[in-house]
């Protein structure tokens, strides 16, 4: 009898696990269901945003939605397997700025160039944090104060070596033309942790995007001093731009973008750029992220695709200045 | 009043209904080598994205609760751990089983995790920002010096000799290395494979090496697996009375220290387990029983293990920080549902946050009637004939394994690590420090490279604050207490010359 349901069971699952092979099809896309790759782990913000995604384009289109998480190495594992995939429309995935930063280290030869980007649905901008009871008064005095002190006297924290975060730190210190070595970087598993060790007093500073140190904001613990945005947050309306707060013109906002294989027919393409902007239309996603205080910006194809294209622009550019790109 | 308000939100059937279907699920996916708790709640997240807060709260908190008490019923039937956190007591727990006494250690690892998750609920209700104020003092210097007592423990609790278990160790710490998520951002022994960049994914390596050797061995000497007897499970609860009479002071002991440890972020369920077992055998009187059926240290660190659980909401309910995935996950949905984590919530919305206790004490008291009936389901796992069985196991391992990368990479990471657990076991090499290697190799490496660059690369440093010193000292300490005890007697033996 057991036996029976145990075998069952597992039968059950192989099916499953069956329905996402790919089957070939040519009539009324989609008839069988879809895989989103998410290129980072289960529980975190791209989670979140692709399942949630899922679940609206799931209803939009009338065939089960299924997020795939497809993990590690700084996110090349998930970003190669969607940019291989089959451009049939059946496998579509959520890419992520790291996309401009992991050929320039030399990972991969992988591109944005190598996708078919559909739409950004969300963008975050950098911000600068310090612990609640630090000295710095705005985000001009902390400049002063890492300018006219020994290097290392302040310490930054937020995400690994050389990832979008210490990126950000570079872009603002070449941009005020603080030598780059004056605020050495304690690589972390992601914004949470530096802030954290921050409240702890590990570090000084944490470049993060505001969002992420919400919480810890609210609790009083920490305090933002610049948004790197051209406008402020409406999430954080008393935080200043870095271009008011120091003048310096530097902006890097984290973003998520829907995007496919390279090559996809076109009739289904034009169904899809449909969906995702009904999904980002609705007021389920709306309130979703309001709620969870993600920032809510639409790019179409072109648009996204321009985007994208400027910060790999700007981003090697900092890499190669501060010796982070390969070679 | 709010309490009033708290119960009229939470005892409602749909409250109720979601809670055990969930729980079932729950212990369904956990029960599952190589389905873990997290997947169990981020399956479930889609779904509480239309539902109220409460019952998508309650589900989801279940879910794992019961996941994670899952995890340890193919430990104690089969010896296949289902987290690192039930491989400290796996061996342990399986011997009772061949002994006969399945009833003892299942009701064991029930019984003391349902006290120990409610031990750590009641804390959280009770303490929860005092607590939590002391976790964000933790820094890497900290968390260093808990790393490095958590790996020493690995070595002093494996069964058999001390080169063993450090071999074992090393075997792990040096399979950990393998990747490019390490402090220096640079890739380490991928070879240029894409699927390495990523590392060993840690769930495959674990169930090759305890649920896929286990069927190679099946294989290689089938006469040593005959079909077994079915257990014995009556008396369930029984036996537990008795548990908590002889072992008290254990049971208060694993509930302390796994909600103290679980409430560090940086820390969780599965250091608890290894250190409460450790723990509870320096201390036993019959340290020589562990590791061959012993009842004491499932006491201590099953409870240890479900009150870190537990204590992980500190941290998560009072600053939004999460220890791990699953409170990662929990906090996510807390937003969407308009309960933002932090100190405010406890004084704005008051009727919700009690609301949310009383799910968490109710998930704890729903593991016992659940548990009772997956522990009657899984004891005729062993009553299935072994011809039968042990395919059965290799399906699911493949199943677990592909679901981990969702790529065949992962079932043959699975593969290659049971021939690698087959031969450990062969050579009497003991397979549990290998494990731990594994889980805290990558933590040892991060907290002591991140405290290197934070003090400019000067060692005192991890003396300078004081909770680093006091772990640092009590770890030389632990490391140096044979050497002691061997100078004492020597000694006094020397004064009685």
């Amino acid at each position: 009898m057991f036996r029976r349901q145990l075998i069952a069971a597992s039968a059950a699952i192989t099916a499953a696990l069956a329905l996402a092979a790919p089957v070939a099809a040519q009539t009324a896309w989609p008839e069988r269901p879809i895989e989103m790759i998410v290129p980072w782990g289960a529980g975190g913000g791209t989670d979140a945003v692709g399942r949630i995604f899922g679940q609206l384009l799931q209803q939009n289109l009338g065939q089960p939605v299924n997020v795939v998480n497809r993990t590690g190495g700084s996110g090349v594992v998930g970003h190669t397997a969607i940019a291989r995939a089959r451009p049939d429309g059946y496998t579509i995935g959520v890419m992520t700025i790291e996309i401009d930063m992991m050929h320039w280290q030399g990972l991969t030869d992988l591109t944005y160039e190598d996708f078919d980007i559909l739409a950004m649905v969300n963008a975050d901008p950098g911000g600068l944090m310090v612990e609640a009871n630090a000295p710095w008064a705005d985000a001009a005095a902390l400049r002063d104060h890492i300018k006219s002190n020994p290097p290392g006297t302040i310490k930054a924290s937020g995400t690994g070596q050389g990832g979008i975060w210490h990126l950000n730190l570079l872009g603002w210190l070449l941009s005020e033309d603080i030598p780059v070595t004056n605020v050495p970087w304690v690589p972390s598993e992601g914004s949470v942790a530096g802030l954290t060790d921050m409240v702890a007093g590990g570090v000084q500073l944490v470049p993060s995007s505001l969002a992420e140190g919400r919480s810890l904001i609210d609790a009083g613990r920490v305090r933002p001093l610049a948004s790197m945005s051209d406008e402020r947050q409406p999430l954080f309306p008393d935080t200043p731009t870095l271009k008011e707060a120091t003048g310096s013109d530097w902006q890097l906002s984290v973003w998520r973008t829907i995007v496919a294989p390279k090559g996809m027919p076109e009739d289904v393409r034009a169904k899809l750029v449909e969906a995702i902007k009904a999904a980002y239309d609705s007021p389920d996603y709306q309130n979703f992220m309001n709620e969870r205080g993600f920032g809510l910006v639409w790019a179409g194809p072109e648009d996204a695709t321009a985007r994208v294209a400027a910060d790999d622009a700007r981003l090697g550019e900092v890499m190669k200045a501060t010796g982070l790109a390969a070679q | 009043m709010v309490l009033a308000q708290a119960l009229q939100l939470v005892l409602t059937p749909e409250v109720l209904i979601t809670m055990v279907l969930s729980g079932a699920f729950g212990m369904f996916v956990g029960a599952m080598p190589g389905l873990t708790a997290t997947m169990a709640t981020a399956l479930l997240v889609p779904v509480t994205f239309f539902m109220e807060p409460v019952p998508a709260i309650a589900a989801i908190v279940t879910a794992a609760a019961m996941a994670i008490f899952a995890g340890d019923l193919p430990a104690a039937l089969l010896r296949i751990p289902g987290t690192p956190a039930s491989a400290a007591y796996a061996e342990d727990a399986w011997c009772l089983t061949r002994g006969g006494q399945a009833a003892n250690a299942l009701g064991a690892l029930l019984v003391f995790s349902a006290i120990g998750g409610t031990f750590g609920t009641l804390v959280l209700i009770l303490a929860a920002p005092v607590l939590a104020e002391v976790a964000l003092a933790f820094s890497s210097f900290e968390y260093f010096w808990l790393v490095v007592l958590g790996l020493s423990c690995a070595i002093f609790v494996s069964p058999g000799s001390v080169p063993r278990g450090l071999m074992s160790l090393a075997i792990g710490l040096a399979v950990a290395s393998v990747g490019f998520d390490n402090p220096a951002g640079q890739p380490r022994f991928t070879f240029g494979s894409v699927d390495l960049m990523g590392g060993v994914p840690f769930i495959c390596a674990m169930i090759g090496l305890f649920a896929t050797a286990e069927v190679f061995r099946a294989v290689v000497a089938p006469t040593r697996l005959r079909r077994a007897e079915r257990p014995d499970t009556s008396g369930l609860f029984r036996t537990q009375w008795q548990n908590i009479r002889r072992y008290p002071k254990q049971m208060m002991r694993g509930n302390i220290l796994g909600t103290l440890i679980g409430a560090l972020p940086g820390a969780g369920a599965d250091i608890a387990s290894w250190i409460s077992y450790a723990v509870s055998k320096r201390f036993s009187k019959t340290p020589e029983r562990f590791g061959k059926g012993h009842v004491e240290g499932l006491v201590e660190a099953g409870s240890s293990n479900n009150a870190a659980v537990s204590g992980a909401w500190i941290p998560a309910l009072v600053f939004g920080i999460p220890g791990d995935s699953i409170t990662a996950i929990v906090i996510g949905v807390l937003y969407i549902k308009g309960m933002n984590p932090g100190p405010t919530v406890f004084l704005e919305q008051p009727q919700l946050i009690y609301a949310l206790f009383i799910v968490f004490l109710l998930a704890n008291l729903i593991m016992l009637p659940l548990g009772w009936a997956a522990i009657r389901l899984g004891a005729r796992m062993l009553s299935v004939p072994q011809n039968i069985l042990m395919p059965v196991i290799l399906l699911s391992c493949v199943v677990g394994a592909f679901a981990i990368t969702n790529s065949l990479f992962g079932v043959v990471v699975m593969l290659v690590f049971g021939v690698i657990g087959f031969a450990m076991e062969e050579l009497d090499v003991p397979i549990a420090p290998a494990i731990l290697g594994m889980v805290l190799g990558p933590m040892l490496e991060k907290n002591f490279v991140t405290s290197m660059i934070k003090a400019d690369g000067d060692l005192l440093a991890f003396f300078e604050r004081p909770i680093a010193a006091g772990l640092g000292v009590a770890t030389i300490l632990f490391w140096l207490l044979p050497a002691i005890r061997w100078a004492l007697a020597r000694r006094r033996s020397a004064a009685a010359v």
